[in-house]
């Protein structure tokens, strides 16, 4: 086995526990993982976010050994591993169907992988029954894996996996077999699990709710690339790109032009009204911009707001415009409002049901004023 | 999407070698080559009992001999053109009428109960696993003209003398349908089963009538079943030797009889062999039409 | 339907019925006996052909599942290989080529052979590789569509959790797929059990199989023997067929009511939580 150190980058650290190297990987000319690099932390929960087809479960892939790279490395704790079979690699992975071997029994699918390893046999018991209680199934261990309801399937994947105390631990969609109802729940049992253990973590998801929730950092692809690496919060409200913005969760875009370019506020303006935003933008004067808004930060009333109710006393007068509510549709723990402005776009606002009757109920047809801090306006400048 | 895989890559050395050579190497050696030496035998000149090789070296030249005669005697002889027309005509009648009787019944056997049909399915294949040999003779015991039939027309004083059936045109086509009606009732029925419902039920709400719902919707529907039913029964009922043997007679020509006799009665190999040749090539016709159906409707059902 | 499966029937009804049939006339009913029956068991012709029958189909069948297990997982599993094309063509041949060529061919071909190197006779070796080449035609289409629909991630797994390309087949591939295993060699074993053109090209004197014999027995007219032969055939098949029908009902009922069960409690405890 070679090692390969790249330049002066500290490759046995915990920052870059896993190296992700220039990596590429290419179906008949086409690139499903396009020169893609990333450092992972030991102990982290990392999502790969994305569409289908965006080359998340083909990196996936690669990380567990079932496909080889076209081009560049990986690295874990320093050691080039790319190009070792999945069966020498301290890696191990939770399928999406599971994959649970169905002629054997629970014991029998945790103990499978240790059984490989020529672990006595004393100790693979011992072993089995510390993962068993891990994940809460000690009275299903002789139970075969169609005997068992689709959440304790997904304890048992996890269990096998963790049998072997992987370096690495990769998730498939781990949630997405199953039921809605159970999903929540799972999502924070598997989380506690993972971080109980400490073992570092890649997951693979399409469901953005499920990378909020579960990981540390988030990386969102599409088409082969990363478009954006951060903790959840700032893949949320700092989109970098129309694309994540519009992936991760609803958003209004507004397109303007740049009025006002100071380094601590800019203004943008666009048919609809003008952008205060408080902070500076790399960006010139009289650029094309988008701006972004999520439709839980803007708040809607009969009258205009007041200077009391805004930020700061700059944004009087600016973030608001005027509309008619078109559509209502009530989510039980929301509401949701179309709401079209008089400049004709048509923007979402949700309002949260915190109380049980709410004492100003919005209905259709009604005039309202839509206005939002100039904090919560994200600027996209490409 | 093509996966090299890194285990494939691994089992490449030896594993891999031998999963796809040792089949392939079976299938060659015990299907090519005898081909192959069938074909050469079909254009081969004798010299008494043996065949001389195609290509000879003789001071220096080296000479390709191919005798064609055998296939200019096939193409004029009344005989052997007849025949083939005859095992074709047979093998469509054969065809039409599975399928006239199979679609009703694979039909109904697709709506009748969900728990019934395991059971209805297995009568249909028992017959299957039992000896098709013996299935083509218990007709002969039928159709004889001493047998079941016959006895019992007379016995009820329907018919004086019997009805001659066996040996005739009757009697195999009838023995045909019976062996080759389950290798149609299969594909119609896995076909009609998965079809949903729910497009017949959206039919018969936008105003269809039953007859025509079941002309505008469900018979469309299952053409991959009638033409791969169509196929399993066109194919080797041309080339049926037993039935023809056991309950044809002589005007009931079929090529695979005619082989058989060339090789067996006649001893002319050649003969035999170039029948052989040229009955391959009438049943490739039918497949490839059958093949390009199917990349057909696998490229409808990527889109 | 009914109709149908009348038609399917009748003739395997009366085969039975007029096996104990005493008159020398088969189709005219004179009595009930257990004669012919009597006759089969000391006739040392059909005894020794279903001997050399039995022994060729256990035979072939065996070596047909061996070689459509290979052929199978090549199709599945390699999907690109020099020759695939052709390599399937190969494998399904044999599926629609009649078989007065099959055998005619693979005849002609040993002859061709024993006068080059003096080897094989015809005999039970020619018969069973004729058989065999048939059969692991159809075993590899059973196996194949059972490889197709088998989770390709169970594979990975296992070698993720350590296996060898071996080592994911035995423990793995070979459970998986041993229910087809057992189907295509069952199925092989009644193709060669009952297969009558192909053997009568490629048996030798005294090697002749039971087909072989009711076939000449059955060229010259209605034979009470043959008769009792077909009954006892039917009587085995059916009975296994059915017992093997019960008991695939039966484990997928159980396994479904255990699914069930498995679900139901899964439900209950999300709701409990």
């Amino acid at each position: 086995m070679q090692q390969k150190h790249q330049g002066a980058a500290d490759l046995t650290g915990d920052a870059s526990f896993v190296r992700i190297d220039q990596l590429t990987k290419r179906f008949d000319e086409v690139a499903a993982v396009d020169d893609v690099s990333i450092d992972i932390r030991k102990g982290d929960i990392f999502a790969l976010l994305g569409s289908s087809g965006c080359g998340k479960s083909t990196l996936l892939r690669m990380l567990a050994g079932f496909e080889t790279p076209t081009a560049g490395g990986i690295f874990l704790e320093g050691v080039e591993i790319s190009q070792l079979p999945p069966y020498e690699r301290p890696i191990n992975m939770m399928f999406q169907s599971y994959a649970l071997f169905p002629h054997l029994t629970v014991f029998e699918n945790i103990a499978f992988g240790l059984k490989r390893d020529k672990m006595p046999k004393d100790q693979i018991a011992e072993r089995v029954e510390a993962m068993l209680n891990i994940v809460q199934l000690k009275p299903y261990a002789k139970r075969k894996p169609h005997q068992l309801s689709g959440g304790q399937q997904q304890r048992v994947a996890l269990a096998r996996c963790l049998a072997k105390s992987p370096k690495l631990l990769l998730l498939d969609e781990p949630l997405g077999a199953l039921d809605r109802k159970l999903r929540e729940q799972t999502q924070f049992e598997l989380h506690n699990i993972i971080k109980k253990v400490g073992v570092t973590c890649v997951l693979v998801t399409h469901d953005q709710e499920e990378a909020i929730t579960m990981a540390d950092r988030i990386a969102v692809m599409s088409n082969g690339r990363f478009l954006q690496v951060g903790q959840p919060h700032e893949i949320y409200e700092t989109p970098n790109c129309l694309f994540v913005a519009g992936f991760i969760g609803d958003v209004n875009l507004f397109k303007g032009t740049v009025e006002v370019d100071e380094p601590d506020h800019v203004v943008i303006g666009t048919p609809e009204c003008r952008h205060f935003v408080s902070h500076g933008i790399t960006g010139t004067l009289d650029m094309q911009v988008s701006i972004a808004l999520r439709p839980e930060k803007i708040c809607l009333q009969e009258h205009e707001p007041t200077i009391e109710q805004r930020e700061s006393a700059q944004e009087h007068g600016y973030n608001c415009a005027r509309g008619m509510i078109d559509a209502v549709a009530y989510f039980g723990k929301f509401t949701l409002f179309h709401v079209k402005l008089d400049s004709g776009m048509v923007i979402k606002a949700t309002r949260e049901n915190a109380a049980r009757h709410e004492e100003t109920q919005l209905v259709r047809g009604q005039r309202v004023y839509a206005w939002w801090d100039g904090s919560d306006v994200v600027v996209l400048t490409n | 999407m093509k996966t090299q895989n890194i285990a494939h890559a691994l089992f490449n050395n030896w594993g891999r070698r031998s999963v796809i050579g040792i089949p392939y190497l079976f299938l060659i050696l015990l299907f090519t080559v005898p081909f192959l030496v069938v074909l050469k035998i079909s254009v081969s000149e004798t010299d008494g009992i043996r065949f001389q090789d195609l290509l000879s070296y003789v001071d220096g030249a080296v000479t390709l001999k191919i005798k064609l005669s055998n296939y200019l005697f096939l193409g004029s002889d009344p005989l052997y053109v007849e025949t083939y027309w005859s095992s074709i005509k047979f093998a469509a009648l054969n065809t039409a009428i599975c399928l006239f009787i199979g679609y009703p019944f694979a039909y109904f056997m697709a709506r009748s109960p969900a728990n019934l049909r395991p059971a209805l399915l297995m009568l249909v294949t028992l017959p299957f696993w039992t000896s098709y040999l013996l299935r083509v003779y218990a007709w002969k015991g039928l159709l004889d003209d001493h047998g079941v039939f016959n006895n019992i027309l007379i016995w009820l004083h329907l018919i004086d003398s019997p009805i001659r059936m066996m040996h005739t045109a009757f009697s195999m086509t009838i023995g045909m349908v019976y062996a080759y009606l389950p290798f149609m009732i299969l594909p119609l029925y896995a076909n009609l089963v998965k079809m949903d419902l729910r497009l017949i039920e959206a039919a018969k709400d936008l105003g269809a009538t039953p007859w025509q719902t079941f002309w505008l919707v469900t018979v469309p529907l299952s053409r991959n079943g009638i033409i791969a039913g169509a196929m399993l029964v066109f194919i080797p009922s041309m080339g049926e030797y037993v039935i023809p043997e056991l309950l044809g007679g002589p005007g009931t020509l079929m090529i695979g009889r005619v082989l058989w006799d060339e090789f067996f009665s006649n001893n002319d190999w050649a003969m035999a062999s170039a029948v052989a040749v040229t009955m391959v090539g009438l049943i490739l016709v039918p497949l490839a039409i059958f093949n390009r159906y199917q990349a057909d409707s696998g490229g409808v059902r990527g889109v | 339907m009914i109709a149908g499966y009348i038609f399917l029937y009748l003739p395997i009804v009366t085969l039975i019925v007029f096996s104990f049939n005493d008159s020398k006339m088969v189709t005219l009913w004179g009595g009930f006996t257990f004669k012919w029956y009597g006759v089969i068991a000391h006739d040392t012709e059909v005894l020794d052909a279903f001997k050399l029958s039995l022994k060729v189909a256990l035979m072939s069948a065996t070596a047909s599942v061996l070689l459509g297990t290979l052929a199978a997982f090549a199709m599945v599993r390699y999907k690109s290989f020099w020759g695939r094309t052709a390599f399937s063509a190969h494998i399904n041949a044999p599926l629609v080529v009649p078989e007065v060529i099959t055998g005619l061919s693979l005849l002609l071909f040993f002859v061709f052979c024993e006068r080059l190197f003096g080897w094989p006779d015809r005999g039970i070796l020619t018969i069973w590789a004729g058989h065999t080449s048939v059969g692991m035609a159809y075993a590899a289409v059973v196996i194949q569509s059972r490889l197709l629909e088998m989770d390709k991630s169970l594979e990975e797994a296992a070698m993720d959790l350590g296996c060898k390309p071996f080592q994911v087949f035995t423990l793995v591939t070979l459970p998986m797929i041993a229910q087809s295993l057992l189907a295509a060699w069952l199925l092989t074993f009644t193709l060669s059990l009952d297969d009558v053109v192909a053997t009568a090209f490629l048996s030798g004197p005294g090697s002749t199989t039971l087909p072989i014999v009711i076939l000449s027995r059955a060229r010259l007219g209605l034979d009470p023997t043959v008769n009792a032969i077909a009954t006892i055939t039917v009587a085995v098949v059916s009975v296994g067929v059915f017992a093997g029908s019960l008991w695939l009902n039966r484990q997928e009922t159980r396994r479904a009511a255990e699914q069930a069960a498995a679900y139901r409690e899964g439900m209950q405890h999300a709701v409990a939580a």
